[in-house]
């Protein structure tokens, strides 16, 4: 029997971030894009003790896993993602954009833990609307802008809203 | 494909007595998420993460933290009983008198300057890992009046895929304050409860040096059909 989920609590900064951890590929990689987004919570206020982890494809599709046999796997790319929230609920991924996996849109999944959260709570990004994806076409076309990052001048904009108007889609894995 | 967990396992995000999820529980019903590739992969993060003594956090300065010693240990198990070998495990705490070191912690219980509270290691091939460290204290909080959290360790691990990530707390066997706990409590089935109770550990105690406690971390284990990757052909 599993072991069950408890919150990260209010202290999680001592204790999860990484000093590389927003950084999926290093400062200054070629065609990186940064993604910048703010946890808000039922209020509207910004959540200054979340934590953002990222996973996603490299661009060519591939997962740096044995589960995925796909192909060769880019260099300097980790594929996993960590940021802690600041006090005004900011985080930030360096990365480089997800390729297109068989049957699915470009996307990379993402977990929020932060205190006041007993278990994380699972969303996804886009980097753009897509019908065909099942996953998007899954979801209330009314609720479906909240998984779309909204294009920066060097990135893209994904807010988190864990609850309330515009509440972000989460998942159930 | 990894399997769910059984109901009762997780604690419900909109959980009244702990007061700090009014406001940060989605109030939508979650979206069923299909395992694909992205979900049944995730970070296997190995050596590069870890530094000298990360898992003994009695040995980060020149001087030795204030305290009872202790060792935790346990093995990291999918719920096949399968180990998950070469895997990170993080944790985090309080120190002996309860206090983290972290600004926002203002109670007036001392910092330990021997003392971060943190630690990282990798499991072994038999899934299993060590931690010597000083027993944290309870302490108090402001969710209801003169309410304490039992001492616990704050525990994150990945498994092996994005499904199995696994953040929780390993609390201490008999403690009198679990009664009063919201956060202990959110997790509805009392068996599943239990499970985030370390053991008193007598055979894993060092003599003149260390008491110690036995903590298991089970994670969701994989469908029994078996994936072609996993026939293993010599």
């Amino acid at each position: 029997m599993t072991t069950p989920s408890q919150t990260v609590g209010p202290f999680l900064s001592i204790g999860l971030p990484w000093p590389d951890g927003p950084t999926v590929v290093p400062e200054g990689t070629p065609g990186a894009i940064r993604i910048v987004g703010t946890v808000y919570d039922g209020a509207g206020q910004p959540v200054p003790d979340a934590l953002i982890e990222t996973w996603q494809a490299d661009p060519d599709g591939h997962f740096d896993h044995p589960d995925d046999p796909s192909g060769p796997l880019r260099k300097d790319f980790r594929a996993f993602g960590r940021c802690p929230t600041e006090p005004d609920g900011s985080y930030w991924i360096l990365t480089l954009p997800p390729g297109a996996i068989p049957g699915q849109a470009p996307h990379i999944d993402v977990s929020v833990f932060a205190r006041g959260l007993l278990n994380r709570v699972v969303t996804r990004i886009y980097l753009a609307d897509d019908p065909a994806d099942p996953v998007l076409a899954s979801v209330d076309p009314a609720r479906r802008h909240t998984l779309i990052a909204q294009p920066t001048e060097d990135g893209y904009r994904f807010d988190i809203r864990l609850q309330g108007e515009n509440e972000t889609v989460f998942f159930d894995l | 494909m990894y399997l769910r967990d059984a109901p009762g396992t997780h604690p419900p995000l909109d959980s009244p007595a702990y007061k700090s999820t009014a406001l940060r529980h989605p109030s939508q019903r979650p979206v069923l998420l299909p395992q694909k590739l992205t979900e049944i992969t995730g970070p296997l993060l190995g050596e590069g993460r870890l530094g000298p003594n990360d898992n003994d956090l009695t040995a980060h300065h020149a001087g030795e933290p204030q305290g009872q010693r202790i060792i935790v240990h346990g093995r990291l198990l999918d719920d096949n009983g399968i180990p998950v070998s070469n895997s990170l495990v993080e944790i985090w705490q309080a120190n002996a008198g309860g206090r983290y070191k972290h600004v926002r912690d203002r109670w007036p219980s001392p910092v330990d300057p021997y003392f971060d509270g943190v630690g990282r290691t990798l499991t072994d091939a038999e899934g299993r890992y060590t931690f010597t460290t000083i027993k944290p204290g309870a302490y108090p909080w402001q969710n209801h009046d003169n309410a304490w959290r039992p001492a616990h360790i704050h525990f994150s691990v990945f498994g092996r895929s994005f499904t199995q990530r696994l953040v929780t707390q390993m609390y201490f066997p008999d403690d009198p304050l679990f009664g009063q706990d919201p956060i202990f409590n959110s997790v509805p089935d009392p068996a599943a409860r239990a499970r985030m109770i370390s053991s008193f550990d007598m055979s894993r105690t060092v003599a003149n040096w260390a008491l110690a406690y036995s903590f298991d971390i089970v994670l969701r284990g994989r469908d029994a059909t078996p994936f072609e990757e996993e026939v293993d052909d010599e």
